[in-house]
């Protein structure tokens, strides 16, 4: 049986890792979760098998109210509220860690004293990562809205991290740690988790809900060393150094470092607030005029936001695009990286009112084709095509990657409204000769285009 | 019992394979990677049935019930949010 048993945790392993190798790429992404699937299937039904085990109904239980709940949470949330669903399953991964660190600690049976050190790091990064998740679905969920600062904020969140760690210390030299002491660490490490994660803005969640999943995973890792599981070693480290790298790639793109996320609430060093706005002024265009400068053009570049998504209007976007497209007009999509709510959570949206991924672009690719592009139509975006960042080194967005959509020949912006953007900058472009402003909510919008383009 | 230096080179070999998996991602699949990658790490859960398996006073039974219930969230979310979100991709050249 033990054979059997660690044959399979091998399978897994290895499927693991196919599937994760698979899903790097579009063309074979779907099958690359269906072999991780299995081989989570496979690592599972042959735990029950491990030998000396107890508990076997209330374990059944737990397994399918867990795994219940998620199923069904899983099948009903939108796309557009994916980012914080990832949050919080990612979470109860953190939380399974440090459980798993508890009862471990709570049984004082370490084979090893490196086991032990092991199993209270594990569950010190699995609780940050555990509380830090909740805290970061909270606030993308809309449950919390401000980000909370207060003086001397760093010190405390210090204290309370040295603390944890002062506790995890004695635990880690406890021949059997009491109780108290491990209740005291646990508060301690959820505690900083949430405090880690209050002062973080929410356009930085994203970067903040992929640290924590690195950490997580790395939390696995460990514990995977306590209990002596090799899939869980394999696979937790592979996440861990996965993560840590998709993290860096995600605050690469929005041109910013990750201590810079973590230690700065965005804006909060923003110099002379008066600073002198764009010059010119917004012209307005209505959707008829829109409707029939793209209908003629020979190629128009979409650059979709993330109000586009909020608007649910990415459908009537495609469908107005794709009677571009049967009129002969070159129609491509450009995505910058952090359009969304995290980076690739564009392309979800869209790929979910159906536009084929080979017609989508993102940055360095399509960046050199604005200037050959009749029209740009900018709908639910803002930070992200303001060429302020390539011109104004005293914007706090100066630097940021953008798509040049004032290259093009002429650029369509549809708003909601004369508001800033997120990171609360005016935008330059709004205010540029060849930009038009064109009002109201996307959906509508999208839906008088569509129907404007069809009279033509 | 993986002791040792075995486990810190299991540790530096799976490190390196996950980094290389993941170096050439394109932008468009960062969410459902580490949405994906998330699912992997669900992999806690055959952990958390262990322990869980022997614990043997009352309140180790209520962690170890707390981290199975836990895990299978993190295992069984991790897989639905993923599929369901690779599921839309398409080519326009593919079959719809």
């Amino acid at each position: 049986m033990n054979l059997l048993i660690q044959l399979s945790y091998f399978a897994a392993a290895v499927l693991f890792i196919l599937g994760l190798k698979r899903m790097s790429s579009p063309v074979t992404a779907r099958g690359g979760i269906v072999w991780a699937g299995a081989g989570m299937v496979v690592a599972t039904l042959i735990t029950f098998f491990w030998p000396g085990m107890q508990n076997y109904v209330w374990m059944t239980l737990a397994l399918f109210i867990g795994g219940g709940l998620a199923w069904y949470t899983g099948r009903k949330v939108a796309m557009t509220d994916m980012p914080q669903m990832i949050a919080i399953y990612n979470g109860m991964g953190g939380g399974a860690a440090a459980a798993i660190a508890a009862v471990e600690l709570l049984r004082g049976e370490f084979h090893a004293a490196s086991f032990q050190v092991l199993a209270v790091i594990g569950a010190l990064i699995g609780s940050i990562a555990f509380s830090g998740s909740m805290v970061a679905f909270a606030k993308l969920q809309g449950i919390m809205k401000r980000s909370l600062v207060f003086p001397n904020q760093q010190l405390l969140n210090l204290l309370v991290f040295g603390g944890a760690l002062v506790f995890g210390a004695m635990l880690m030299g406890a021949e059997h740690p009491s109780g108290l002491t491990i209740l005291i660490f646990f508060v301690l490490a959820l505690l900083f988790g949430v405090m880690m994660t209050l002062p973080i803005g929410g356009a930085d969640m994203p970067v903040v809900i992929s640290l924590y999943n690195a950490l997580t995973g790395l939390a696995v890792g460990f514990e995977g060393f306590v209990l002596g599981n090799a899939a869980m070693i394999i696979a937790g480290t592979v996440v861990g150094s996965a993560g840590t790298l998709l993290t860096q790639l995600m605050a690469r793109a929005m041109n910013r470092s990750l201590a810079n996320v973590l230690f700065s609430g965005f804006g909060s060093s923003a110099g002379p607030a008066a600073e002198a706005g764009p010059e010119g002024s917004m012209k307005e265009v209505d959707a008829t005029d829109a409707a029939v400068m793209m209908a003629y053009a020979e190629k128009v570049i979409i650059v979709p936001g993330y109000g586009m998504a909020v608007a649910q209007a990415q459908h009537k976007i495609w469908e107005f695009a794709q009677l571009l497209e049967s009129r002969g007009v070159a129609v491509k999509f450009a995505i910058h990286p952090v359009a969304g709510r995290m980076p690739g959570h564009m392309n979800v949206l869209l790929a979910e009112a159906g536009v084929p991924y080979d017609k989508i672009y993102d940055l360095e690719e399509i960046n050199n084709e604005f200037p050959q592009a009749d029209v740009a139509l900018v709908i639910g975006a803002n930070d992200v095509v303001n060429p302020v960042a390539r011109s104004n080194p005293d914007s706090p967005i100066y630097g940021m990657p953008i798509l040049d959509a004032d290259k093009a020949k002429n650029v369509i912006v549809v708003k909601r409204g004369k508001g800033k953007g997120f990171s609360g900058v005016e935008n330059a472009l709004f205010f540029l000769d060849n930009t038009r402003m064109l009002y109201g909510d996307g959906q509508e919008v999208a839906s008088k285009l569509i129907a404007e383009a069809k009279q033509l | 019992m993986i002791e040792g230096f075995t486990a810190l080179y299991i540790f530096m070999l799976a490190g390196f394979t996950g980094y290389e998996v993941i170096a050439r991602v394109p932008v468009i699949l960062h969410t459902p990677l580490m949405s994906g990658s998330n699912f992997v790490h669900g992999i806690v859960l055959v952990g958390a049935m262990v322990a869980m398996g022997h614990a043997d006073t009352g309140v180790e039974k209520l962690v170890g019930f707390l981290g199975v219930m836990l895990a299978a969230g993190n295992a069984v979310g991790g897989y639905v949010v993923t599929e369901r979100m690779l599921e839309m991709f398409k080519s326009s050249k593919g079959s719809k």
